[in-house]
């Protein structure tokens, strides 16, 4: 520091030194400019010391300042620093802001899976251009001692907002048992309990939207799990519901027309692989299920399905990370196959004027699959490779049927190809291209890029 | 299909009754860190079993609710965290997976470490913006010995009330562990006295208790903000700051990424000192005693 000023002095006398000597310069003026050079010299010299004081006292205050807070603060006196009044209580909010720009190279809404009931059901893989995709509200709190309470609102780009889930969980029943109510994702398969924004791909697999309500199958319901005092996780559990969505019809019905069992069985290999292994089974029993489909014209026509539908499936997910450590690198591998069987009686084009409302015996044994897996390469950028399938299987249809529905014989597949780039925990970029064979003859391209923030409370970091 | 579902139902059933015959004697301890662990080890003996959820090299913020883990805090008697949203991303839902009521928050059997100290660095501004910052303050609080003391007590006392049968031998062991500790911290304070002041770079925040205790000075750290990856903007501008104030070292913990210290080490050209972080994350750091002991000799090694 002094030798700084030092610095700065003679570089100032140097400069008034070459300007006085372009002058003719005589006593009177060296004097003056001797005790003008002394006097700056003095000013920075006191500044300089005045400074180098204040660093000092700072950087000790920095040192002391720590210790002594932890000293003399009592750790009760942190839990009175929280904020009180009526915001006290104020439940966990979080926020996922979700939008995609779609390319596809066939018409997304005439997108439909060849081979299989229903083929279309409204149902749309992607928007092209520019749009919002499900973006949500999610709140939760404990209620009191014994439940929690969640609810979880979902936005699409067409304003509807909807209760994708709003439901009571048991906190301590004990001995491994917890208790759901409400709406809530079914505990069928693997992938139908994660929230899209969560999932690896942009979009569900094929058989999710083949036998399932598309995204995640929810039902309004009660759910009943047991965990097994193990090492390894064993957890049993049932559901019964209104089968209010697709594989079921929202009956008027008392009791309940749907029902769920599942197991699974997870742990750890040693310190660098986990994984969990499922089975599961849905069973409805749908009763008028309005199904959208399309005659041999290309007119839009509704039938109907009433009978039984089981859906048994086996899921397995497995993660390896370098000493467990998944902030790095890891690898994640995930499949999914689901077998449907339907047995019952289908009304074709039930709804137009002059419907033919055709009605004959229906059964299936269908099946579909998929394998995907997600590779973190380095921080922040994971790539991914899904690969889906559906198998027509059996179906046999009445006579009077048979012409009207078109269920060609065909096995839909599709490849996806995904790359993400996470600059934090809370923000997800991703780029997702697909080729999608879900119509007979028909090859789909799809190019989606997609984005995902998440605000407010912190996500959890589910297996 | 069915019967081979109700087959395989009725195989799981069997399995678990089989192993349901727990031994019901021993505390079940479930420890979210590798430091409260051992720190419970010491303290309970053979009356605890203790298990712990992370390891040395694991990122503790990126930890996933595995299925081991569930199946984990489901038999636990007590749950052992540092808490402070420190597993933010897991625990809440390891509690509410877990059908396990002794463990919830409130209850005998749900004891937060930070809980017990007082925190560094709460933030002022709770925002996003600021990276992934915890709401209560820095929760990486073991590694300041007088905190792991303050946690011994807050967790014998729980031993106490949850297995009132062995108070003593608890009473017993924590007097033992407390005076042996007391003099290794005073031995460490010793050893570490020409530390006192270094100004150093580390990598996360998950140093400052260590820091603040041996007086050294935290210049600035590799992430641009906490939990954000460093960055090469970030890291040039870093190198740039220690030509005006230069840093005697650069400091990671073992579960950390070498590769951003690594860069900034060979151009600032200052070494840099991969800290065990807690109990495992190298060979030496057996146990406590040994993770403060080889942490203090690896900084002193590095002023040399």
């Amino acid at each position: 520091m002094r030798l700084k000023s030092g610095v700065v002095a003679s570089l100032f006398a140097a400069i008034l030194g070459i300007s006085l000597n372009a002058q003719a310069a005589s006593d009177t003026e060296l004097a003056e400019v001797r005790t003008q050079i002394r006097q700056l010299k003095e000013g920075y010299e006191a500044q300089i010391k005045a400074l180098e004081q204040r660093l000092q006292g700072l950087e000790m205050a920095a040192l002391k300042a720590e210790p002594v807070a932890a000293k003399t603060e009592p750790p009760s006196e942190q839990a009175t620093a929280r904020a009180g009044g009526e915001g006290a209580f104020n439940p966990a909010i979080s926020i996922v802001l979700n939008g995609a720009y779609g390319n596809f190279s066939k018409y997304p809404y005439r997108y439909a899976i060849s081979g299989f009931v229903p083929p279309h059901n409204g149902f749309s893989p992607g928007t092209r251009g520019l749009s919002l995709r499900e973006s949500e509200l999610a709140i939760a709190a404990n209620v009191d001692p014994d439940f929690r309470g969640n609810l979880l609102l979902s936005f699409d780009s067409a304003n509807a907002v909807s209760v994708e889930e709003a439901y009571f969980q048991s906190i301590g029943l004990g001995n491994g048992f917890s208790l759901k109510g409400g709406r809530f994702f079914s505990a069928i398969g693997y992938q139908n309990e994660i929230h899209s924004h969560a999932w690896d791909f942009v979009d569900a697999p094929l058989v999710y939207r083949a036998f399932l309500s598309g995204e995640n199958y929810a039902d309004d319901g009660l759910q009943l799990k047991w965990l097994a005092p193990t090492e390894n996780l064993i957890e049993l559990g049932g559901e019964i519901g209104r089968g209010k969505d697709r594989p079921g019809s929202n009956r008027n019905k008392n009791g309940s027309a749907a029902g769920t069992v599942f197991a699974h069985l997870g742990g750890d290999i040693g310190e660098s692989q986990s994984y969990r292994v499922g089975l599961s089974m849905l069973r409805t029993s749908p009763h008028d299920a309005s199904i959208n489909d399309v005659n041999s014209a290309g007119a839009d026509v509704t039938n109907a399905f009433t009978g039984k539908t089981t859906i048994a499936g086996a899921d397995f997910v497995y993660k390896y990370a370098p000493n467990g450590n998944a902030a790095h690198t890891y690898f994640k591998l995930q499949g999914e196959y689901f077998r449907r069987r339907e047995s019952g009686t289908l009304a074709y084009d039930t709804t137009s004027p002059g419907a033919a409302n055709t009605a004959s015996s229906y059964s299936t044994a269908q099946s579909g699959w998929y394998l995907q897996s997600v590779y973190q390469f380095m921080p922040q950028w994971r790539a991914g490779l899904r690969f889906d399938r559906l198998d027509r299987g059996t179906v046999n249809v009445g006579i009077t049927n048979l012409a009207n529905l078109q269920l060609v014989d065909y096995n839909p597949s599709r490849t996806s190809l995904m790359f993400d780039y996470n600059p934090s925990e809370f923000t997800r970029f991703r780029l997702q291209f697909a080729q999608d064979k879900s119509r007979q003859n028909i090859t789909d391209n799809q190019i989606v890029l997609q984005y995902i923030f998440s605000l407010g409370a912190h996500g959890a970091h589910k297996f | 299909m069915n019967n081979n579902i109700k087959t395989l139902f009725s195989a799981a059933l069997v399995a678990i009754i089989g192993v349901t015959a727990l031994p019901a004697n021993a505390l079940n301890v479930f420890a979210c860190e590798p430091e409260w662990a051992v720190l419970a080890q010491e303290l309970g003996g053979d009356k605890v079993k203790v298990t712990s959820a992370t390891t040395a090299l694991q990122d503790v913020h990126h930890v996933e609710a595995r299925p081991s883990l569930i199946a984990r805090a489901r038999n636990a008697d007590l749950l052992l965290c540092t808490g402070a949203e420190l597993e933010i991303g897991w625990l809440p839902l390891l509690l509410s997976q877990s059908g396990n009521k002794q463990i919830q928050p409130g209850q005998p059997g749900y004891l937060e470490a930070a809980a017990s100290v007082a925190k560094m660095e709460v933030p002022q501004l709770l925002d996003r913006s600021q990276g992934d910052v915890h709401p209560a303050g820095n929760p990486h609080i073991h590694l300041d010995p007088q905190n792991v003391a303050k946690v011994g007590e807050a967790l014998t006392a729980r031993f106490t009330q949850l297995d009132t049968a062995n108070a003593e031998a608890y009473k017993m062991r924590a007097a033992a562990f407390q005076k042996k500790w007391h003099e290794a911290t005073q031995k460490w304070e010793a050893q570490a006295a020409p530390l006192k002041g270094v100004a150093v770079v580390v990598y996360h925040k998950d140093l400052s208790y260590l820091l603040r205790w041996l007086g050294m000075r935290d210049l600035a750290s590799l992430e641009p903000k906490p939990g954000v990856p460093p960055t090469t903007g970030h890291l040039s501008e870093l190198l740039a700051k220690l030509q005006r104030e230069p840093a005697k070292m650069i400091l990671r913990s073992a579960y950390s990424d070498p590769k951003a210290a690594a860069w900034l080490s060979e151009r600032a050209r200052i070494p840099t000192v991969t800290l065990p972080y807690t109990v495992g994350g190298n060979e030496q750091a057996k146990d406590l005693f040994a993770l403060f002991d080889d942490s203090i000799q690896r900084l002193l090694t590095a002023l040399k």
